[in-house]
């Protein structure tokens, strides 16, 4: 029987090892994966790549594993604003280097990692020091920026609700960055408002299909 | 006399044409929200994943999972829609947002935009304004005039960090609106009580008069929320 389920967060973030590299869903706290990346700290595992939205908000979630210095390289689209001072203090510290992508091109990157793409090209950011070093192309007299995909070890994304197969369905807003996310982590763990028995979500609305999900945990409240 | 920051988005709120899809940036931007003309559909699209987002929540009704691109509460009106950010950068970069508002640090007389990073900055985000300015159908800056210290906004070519190249359509401010045209940079309509001289002074690049100049008329509007 397929069954993916594991009992807790702990459990789900059992392989991940010093200097792995994660990435994770989220906007802000909405559909930010908090219950996996406490367990992530709890492991102790530092000199993290990180892939992610935002820098964390305050201590929480990705915030938390900032501020404890787990971190070494940060990916992101906006690493400042309210609450994200964890992230200002380890830059001056010299604790981490942070690249700064523009956040369309940081979500196709992603995507074209889990789905087996080479890269994208993007009108984004052209002549300017946002893409300075990258490639330029042309392509029907149209100039485009030549952006890597991003892949990585592990993707930790929240749903709001997920089943053994490894289906998940997101409320709202909260879904974001986590699709992608799912489909370009080489292992995808989900943390779940509510496990669901199979066909509880609709086949029309199974945001992402089990086959991108390797680890879904409940999360406990 | 200069108009206010709400004076300034209830005026850009009377441009946003019928039924059109609109993103709106933060700082000044957000503002245009509480203003929208009551006889007029306008559809604000969020980045995050939102086509449809309403007015805040009352309090104590708010909901984590739905929160707006300056992750403050929000809500949805019917109609509206729900995506990943997949889709909504697809909607954003693609051309199918008709407006987007921006504020800005500077804006050049060909419609650069730099409002992502101060030069003195060790650390800034992008988010998703590189994106927005470059497929947004039309892109209009909202913003000051001139810096706390006097200096121009609008410049002949941008000295801070570019967003992205010769995408700005209007600029409205708390002096003026300027049009940006292929023949250069257009005073359109100016701020009651205030002399075209002032505000050529006051503009970093050349200026030139529209022979139909008004006066910045602001409808008055309670305002929404």
């Amino acid at each position: 029987m397929l069954d993916k389920v594991v009992r807790d967060a702990d459990e789900a973030v059992a392989e991940i090892e010093d200097g792995a590299s994660l990435m994770v869903g989220g906007f802000g706290l909405s559909g930010h994966p908090i219950q996996l990346l406490a367990a992530v700290l709890r492991k102790g595992v530092k000199n993290l790549t990180v892939i992610s939205n935002n820098a964390g908000v305050e201590d929480v979630g990705l915030g938390a594993l900032i501020h404890n210095s787990r971190v070494s390289r940060l990916i992101c689209s906006f690493p400042t604003g309210k609450g994200m001072w964890a992230i200002k203090e380890q830059v001056k510290a010299g604790q981490v280097k942070v690249e700064v992508v523009p956040q369309g091109t940081l979500i196709e990157r992603i995507r074209a990692g889990g789905a087996g793409l080479g890269g994208i090209l993007t009108p984004t950011g052209l002549d300017t020091e946002l893409t300075e070093n990258k490639p330029v192309m042309e392509v029907d007299n149209c100039r485009y920026v030549l952006e890597s995909a991003l892949k990585a070890d592990f993707g930790l994304v929240k749903a709001d609700m997920g089943d053994r197969w490894g289906n998940l369905f997101y409320r709202l807003a909260a879904r974001n960055f986590n699709p992608s996310v799912a489909m370009a982590g080489r292992t995808t763990l989900a943390e779940v408002n509510t496990l669901v028995e199979l066909g509880t979500i609709d086949p029309n609305y199974v945001h992402t299909p089990g086959a991108f999900v390797q680890k879904v945990t409940p999360i406990n409240n | 006399m200069p108009l206010s920051t709400k004076e300034i988005a209830q005026r850009i709120a009377m441009d946003l044409p019928e039924g059109c899809c609109v993103n709106l940036g933060v700082g000044i931007p957000t503002l245009v929200a509480g203003y929208l003309p009551k006889d007029k559909e306008v559809i604000l699209q969020s980045e995050n994943g939102i086509l449809g987002m309403g007015p805040p929540p009352d309090e104590g009704k708010e909901d984590p999972d739905l929160i707006d691109a300056g992750k403050q509460p929000t809500t949805l009106v019917k109609g509206a829609a729900v995506f990943d950010t997949l889709d909504s950068f697809s909607m954003l970069r693609g051309g199918h947002v008709d407006v987007a508002i921006m504020g800005a640090y500077q804006v050049s007389e060909t419609g650069d935009l730099s409002n992502w990073k101060l030069p003195e900055a060790s650390l800034a985000g992008i988010g998703g304004a590189a994106d927005i300015a470059v497929g947004a159908r039309r892109l209009c800056v909202a913003m000051r005039h001139t810096t706390k210290d006097g200096q121009p906004k609008v410049v002949k070519e941008c000295s801070y960090p570019l967003t992205a190249r010769q995408v700005v359509s209007r600029i409205y401010t708390d002096l003026a609106i300027m049009e940006i045209t292929p023949e250069g940079l257009c005073l359109m309509e100016i701020a009651p009580g205030v002399e075209v001289a002032e505000v050529q002074e006051k503009t970093g690049a050349s200026l030139q008069v529209s022979s139909d100049l008004s006066s910045i008329q602001v409808a008055s509007q309670q305002q929404i929320t």
